[in-house]
């Protein structure tokens, strides 16, 4: 047992003002990081929080975004999925060229998203049903998936993407970019889903302890292999909202998508031990990553230095966390 | 203290098929052979202690019938009939339920997530009904440990007796018929203990058959109604509690001795 401090509601009401700041602030570093980069942002540049710039901001995130969802499904279930960055291409390049076949849009996409949950449900079994670490499963699916996708056109991109198909990825209803739009919707379904249904309660349960809730009478195996199905699936959304934005199917998109997903799930404080953590945590991390590199563009830092900062940022926050969980708990 | 008269090693037990029957198991870890051809057996209303030294092998045999691994061989009988309990789920069907020894609970989730862990209380659409999860959780604690009030929290952050009660509340919530309760009051204190042990006597009035599992014969042997004895994966015997001193089962813990066999330097060592 530890004996944490536990804040006593009338001590809190006497403490001063430093200190709740500070008390809020070690309890949610993510939020306070972030309004502190849009207060930095806005003083370098008055046009930062221009209605232009801010869905500009959203845009920039949303596929990523979308991946990264994704992302958090899996590793909530203490699992990790390296494929995404893969699977995307892979999307992108079906529903290009079932486009290019003259398949109608929406035919061409539910496609693309078959693709991407039948490779999340072949990599999601495997690693149920064995206790091979998804890390090695998805790393073979990683680079065998960009294999098939380089294979379907023998590497060559493929241009010509119906309207309909570049309104999803470059559209925009009034001034708010429809990818965003997708973005947020799907972040309000994920978390809807994690919240309130039996399924998003059983990944809680399994990324916290797989043997209890197995005992508890859990599938844990159809848990586990959801996840990836999911992250999969998404991974693939992204992938075609990528060729409609671009306007061009290329076989060698998305390459390293998977670690900036990684990235901002463990930013947007989800444990990589999985059961904690959740996606509205990655929506805004997504989100401050672009800030970020907003931020070094309008300061007109180079974009090799904005890798520098971006991975400091991650370790710096993730390191922030560790020194909480820590405070909260002495003996640990 | 001498043994003057035999004692037959299994009593007789009430008329009727067993409530819940393991017969002949075997369940071996590689190399270990953790139970070697083990028979017990449980009757409704009825406590049956089930006793050995640590590593003996009763919660590898136990864990046989709450379906968290299955036997190499054996069978499984509920009211005489043979059943297939392949995980958690087909035993909790059966109106199985167990405290594990390792409490077997999802940390990161509060107290009545984890009563409800895997039959969870959903409103007409379908969304996890949180409140009547609660207030369920609320009523069941009530009565098992009214001092229970951390419901919001992760019961991570519980104390080992709370943590505990998290446990029983799960296995009593669901009207079990057998109810298996491994190492109970390990983490407890004197009075959590005394808590435990009222419930027990409470759950057999009702008809529950339990099985009451611990390494030490004192925590049992009161509330037991029959003991079955474990040693070294083997069953050394079972003895109806009145028969028996608790010498006597000490005996058969540590020297897989049969009751009759108990000599004078025997009790003598034990005491030692
Ligand atoms: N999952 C497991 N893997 C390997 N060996 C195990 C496992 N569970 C138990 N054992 C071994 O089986 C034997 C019996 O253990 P257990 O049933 O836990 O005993 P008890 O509950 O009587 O203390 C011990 O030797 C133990 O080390
Ligand atoms: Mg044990």
């Amino acid at each position: 047992m530890t004996a944490t401090q536990k804040t006593i509601p009338g001590e809190a009401a006497k403490a001063p003002v430093w200190r709740t700041v500070a008390n809020q602030f070690l309890s949610r570093p993510l939020i306070v990081i972030f309004v502190l980069s849009i207060v930095v942002a806005s003083l370098i540049s008055p046009a930062f929080l221009s209605t232009r710039n801010v869905f500009n901001l959203l845009q920039q995130s949303s596929i990523i975004g979308i991946i990264s969802i994704g992302m958090t499904f899996v590793i909530l279930a203490a699992g990790i999925d390296l494929s995404v960055g893969s699977v995307a291409a892979l999307g992108g390049m079906i529903v290009a060229i079932l486009c290019q076949d003259q398949w109608p849009v929406a035919l061409a996409i539910v496609a693309a998203l078959a693709a991407g949950a039948l490779l999340g449900l072949a990599m999601g079994s495997i690693v149920a049903l064995t206790s091979v670490p998804s890390f090695v499963i998805t790393l073979g699916g990683l680079v065998a998936i960009r294999g098939l996708t380089l294979l379907l056109t023998d590497g060559r991109p493929v241009f010509g993407v119906p309207e309909e198909l570049k309104f999803l990825g470059a559209g925009f209803i009034g001034p708010v970019p429809v990818v965003g739009i997708i973005f947020i919707l799907v972040t309000i379904a994920a978390a809807v889903f994690l919240r309130l249904t039996r399924a998003g309660r059983y990944l809680y349960a399994v990324g916290g302890n797989a043997d209890a809730a197995r005992l508890s009478g859990v599938p844990v195996m159809a848990v586990v292999a959801m996840t990836f199905v999911v992250c999969s699936t998404l991974a693939a959304f992204g992938g075609v909202l990528l060729t409609a934005w671009l306007e061009v199917g290329q076989p060698t998109a998305s390459a390293g998508a998977e670690l900036t997903a990684i990235a901002a799930v463990v930013l947007g404080g989800t444990s990589l031990f999985g059961g904690k953590g959740g996606v509205f945590g990655t929506f805004v991390a997504v989100i401050l990553l672009s800030i970020l590199s907003n931020i070094l563009n309008l300061a007109g830092v180079s974009p090799y230095f904005q890798q520098i900062t971006t991975g400091l940022v991650l370790v710096g926050t993730v390191l922030l966390n560790w020194f909480i969980a820590r405070r909260a708990a002495p003996m640990a | 203290m001498t043994i003057e008269m035999q004692v037959p090693a299994l009593a007789p037990t009430p008329a009727g098929p067993p409530l819940a029957e393991l017969r002949n198991i075997y369940v071996a870890f590689g190399g270990v052979h953790a139970v070697e051809d083990v028979t017990v057996d449980l009757h409704a209303g009825e406590v049956v202690g089930l006793v050995g030294g640590n590593g003996a092998g009763k919660s590898t045999l136990i864990r046989v019938l709450s379906g968290a691994h299955t036997a190499d061989s054996g069978e499984v009988l509920i009211n005489g009939q043979r059943v297939e309990i392949r995980n958690p789920r087909d035993a909790k069907a059966l109106g199985i339920e167990t405290i594990y020894q390792t409490l077997a609970l999802a940390d990161n989730i509060d107290a009545a997530g984890n009563v409800f862990l895997g039959r969870e209380l959903q409103s007409r659409l379908g969304s996890l009904d949180d409140a009547a999860m609660e207030s369920a959780t609320r009523n069941v604690m009530g009565r098992l440990n009214p001092r229970f009030r951390n419901f919001k929290t992760p019961v991570k952050s519980l104390s080992g007796g709370q943590r505990q009660s998290v446990a029983i509340a799960r296995a009593v919530h669901f009207n079990a018929k057998i109810l298996i309760m491994d190492e109970p009051t390990a983490a407890l204190g004197p009075a959590e203990t005394a808590q435990v042990r009222e419930l027990v006597m409470q759950l057999k009035a009702e008809g529950i058959g339990i099985f009451l599992i611990s390494h030490d014969i004192h925590d049992v042997y009161d509330l037991s109604d029959r003991i079955s004895v474990m040693l070294q994966g083997k069953l050394v015997g079972t003895v109806r509690k009145e028969r028996v001193t608790k010498d006597e089962v000490l005996a058969m813990i540590i020297m897989g001795k049969q009751p009759g066999d108990v000599t004078q330097s025997d009790l003598e060592e034990l005491h030692g």
